[in-house]
């Protein structure tokens, strides 16, 4: 067996020189003095390769376009089995990968690691930062939900006040106007195809010049050397073990949030960056008018600038740690300046982003339509009905415009129109529709509140509220509690929930009502993760009361007065 | 224990914590990946029925291709799409509905009422109208689809693959 063995790797060996070639890399000297200070290179590594697994999983299960992306993310977190541990290992892996190399990056610094002849090794490391900064920037945009669109949008403005570039890079970055399918082609396209190559040779570069210079010695090194394999790689590996159960318990342990689907008009919602640019964000905030530049073009780029010729900047002979309180200091006050800015970042959040649903100052049109209605926008996306009709007039289609036509009719006679076209409308070439009854009349009481006017509106109705209103209809809800004026009141009205309960408060109570009163008349009911996800985000997307809806009405009446 | 002896059996120590961890590793994330990967979805709950025809429009003995649209899960969408079955009536209270495809290689297959049998046109494979095979390479009976009357409304549920010899 082992002479099996050993045949089988010279048989290799002679044709590739793998074995010589994997024994060069682990057998290097390397000084005396190095040990577990020096573990950070390998785990960043490590923690790319990570990002590269669960990022190409990720990616064999999603749509690369927006509205899709949020949708086939959703579906990978609640319906594939491990989709969520996925999700969470390359979420908590990019925060991870920016904390080791930033403790790779004060590691080298405080040593001096970075001196002659070492200043191209540093170089390309300092472009190794900017490349993981550049994955979180792209990544952020990837679900495409309220977060993601938000703190794009930001990113985007910052980048078009750039001196002379900006209007380049706004064009570069498709956001010209608004963030849309191009910005989300091009960020997808940066963060999958162009970064992850140029990281990988960059890495294999940084490697190669690492082992030609050989390991930087502390100072005072005798110049007595060890081999890398089995001391350093022994350190190495239980470093990289213990990022590893950190990350594991990270994405089993805590819920990385997917909110609602990028909803443009929100204009309630405030956007933040990820932690790890909560400092440039609250730098930001420090300068006004004209000065804003400088937080956000002109610090950062002093900043990299300056790392980048720190080897130039610091040209004395290496010395011990302790001497060296220039860099102590400059690592020092870095750490308090980004730990006291990106504490003010927090602290100054307002904390509203669950309650603020349902407390536009403007009310929706979609969002006073009763559920049955809603439900019906519904089943007109699905039988995909704008195949053939217009909601309002324009473009040929070959039904006709159903903000105009439906006005005229019955419920009953569009249900029965529904289920046979031609026997109502002769020499109609329309398929008939394959919905229960209850389903067709949801369809037409949509038709029915149709006009003109409000047909862009209630278009644009949110997937999340029009499929809550499908499983509130499908579980006729109606039967006891009332939504926008409709329905019955043995329950209490729904309207305003979100004043009232919590998220957790409503599901649980959908579930299992008696965990809350025993007495309680309501039924359990056994929805999906999905269906009670989208359940409780239309109910809290009810406008309050009434009061403040026909306020809303008054407010669009008096802004379309104006134009 | 000599020196020699104590920094043998360090290296060793060594080797396993290497070996042992790396291992580990390979582990959790191989697994949870090949889950992924191979476990079926979460099956959405609905089972759907769906009103293909009716019975009036069917006549005893005479296969008829009805098309209806039904909705296919698919991955994270929902699409809704055109189907076919080909839909026999045994009995006044008894239809048999097969799946619109042969099940040697999924060609479309059609009815024959010359020879009055289906006939696929890949591979000659023939069924008689209770969907055994008569002849060609098709390894096993028409799939058929779930079927269930509400009064004169034919509904039809999802395809079952047939099982057992051909004929």
């Amino acid at each position: 067996m082992k002479a099996l063995k050993q045949t089988l790797i010279d048989w290799v060996e002679y044709r590739t020189g793998l074995e010589s070639a994997v024994k060069n890399f682990l057998y290097e000297e390397i000084p005396a003095s190095s040990g577990w200070h020096q573990v950070f290179g390998s785990v960043a590594v490590f923690l790319f390769l990570v990002q590269a697994f669960t990022g190409l999983l990720l990616t064999f299960n999603y749509a690369p376009t927006p509205g899709e992306a949020y949708n086939s993310l959703k579906y990978i977190v609640t319906e594939l089995t491990g989709g969520r541990l996925m999700r969470g290992l390359h979420h908590w892996g990019a925060s991870m990968m920016i904390v080791v190399v930033v403790l790779h990056m004060t590691q080298v610094f405080l040593f001096g690691a970075y001196k002659k002849p070492r200043e191209a090794t540093w170089m390309l490391g300092v472009m190794l930062l900017l490349l993981t900064l550049a994955y979180g920037l792209t990544g952020y945009l990837l679900p495409w939900d309220n977060r993601a669109y938000w703190g794009t949008v930001v990113t985007t403005q910052i980048a078009s006040q750039a001196p002379l570039l900006g209007p380049y890079l706004t064009r570069l970055l498709g956001s010209e106007g608004n963030i849309g399918v191009v910005t989300f082609a091009r960020f997808f396209a940066l963060h999958v195809l162009l970064l992850p190559p140029i990281t990988a040779f960059l890495i294999v570069l940084h490697i190669y010049l690492v082992r030609k210079h050989g390991v930087a010695p502390l100072p005072g090194d005798a110049g007595i050397t060890k081999k890398f394999f089995p001391e350093q790689v022994f350190k190495d590996t239980v470093a990289i073990f213990i990022a590893f159960v950190i990350l594991f318990v990270l994405a089993v342990a805590v819920k990385v949030p997917l909110e609602r689907l990028a909803d443009p008009t929100d204009t309630s919602y405030i956007p933040r960056p990820d932690w790890y640019f909560l400092f440039l964000f609250q730098t930001l905030k420090l300068f006004r008018g004209s000065a804003e530049v400088v937080g956000s073009i002109l610090l950062p780029t002093l900043a990299v600038v300056a790392l980048l010729l720190a080897p130039f900047l610091d040209r004395g002979t290496a010395k011990r740690l302790a001497k060296r309180t220039v860099a102590v200091g400059i690592v020092g006050l870095a750490a308090i300046g980004w730990t006291g800015l990106t504490v003010t970042a927090i602290v100054t959040t307002p904390k509203t982003s669950t309650m603020a649903e349902g407390e536009q100052t403007i009310i929706q049109d979609w969002q006073e339509l009763p559920p049955e209605a809603l439900a019906g926008i519904g089943y007109f996306r699905e039988e995909q009905c704008s195949t053939c009709h217009n909601l309002t007039e324009g473009g040929s289609k070959v039904g006709p415009a159903l903000a105009s036509t439906a006005i005229r009719r019955t419920p009953a006679w569009m249900i029965e129109h529904f289920k046979s076209p031609s026997q109502l409308v002769p020499g109609s070439s329309m398929p008939p529709i394959h919905l229960s009854d209850a389903q067709l009349a949801a369809l037409s009481a949509f038709l029915l509140k149709l006009t003109p006017k409000n047909s862009k509106a209630l278009e644009s109705a949110p997937p999340y509220a029009v499929e809550g209103a499908m499983t509130y209809q499908a579980n006729q809800c109606g039967t006891c509690h009332t939504v926008n004026g409709e329905g019955m009141k043995v329950g209490p009205s729904l309207n305003g929930l979100f004043k009232r309960r919590t998220k957790e408060w409503v599901e649980k109570q959908i579930r299992n009502p008696k965990s809350h009163s025993p007495d309680t008349i309501m039924p359990s009911y056994d929805l999906s993760p999905r269906e009670i996800d989208q359940l409780v985000s239309y109910l809290f997307s009810l406008p309050h009361t009434k009061s403040i809806s026909i306020a809303g009405i008054e407010m669009q009446r008096y802004l379309q007065g104006q134009d | 224990m000599s020196d020699e002896g104590n920094k043998a059996t360090r290296r060793t120590f060594l080797l396993m914590v290497i070996y042992g961890l790396w291992s580990l590793m390979g582990l959790a994330l191989a697994l949870p990946a090949a889950i992924y990967l191979l476990w079926p979805p979460r099956p959405r709950k609905e089972r759907e029925w769906v009103e293909a025809g009716s019975l009036a429009q069917l006549q005893p003995k005479t296969p008829e291709e009805l098309v209806f649209r039904r909705n296919r899960v698919d991955g994270w969408k929902i699409s809704s799409e055109k189907a076919t079955a080909w839909v026999v009536k045994t009995s006044d209270t008894e239809v048999i509905a097969f799946g619109p495809q042969c099940p040697h290689l999924g060609c479309a297959y059609h009815w024959d009422p010359q020879n009055q049998e289906f006939l696929c046109p890949c591979h000659a494979s023939t069924f008689s109208i209770d969907g055994r095979v008569t002849a060609g390479p098709a390894p096993r009976p028409l799939d058929r689809y779930e079927v269930k009357l509400e009064g004169d409304k034919l509904m039809l549920g999802p395809v079952h693959k047939s099982e057992g010899p051909p004929t």
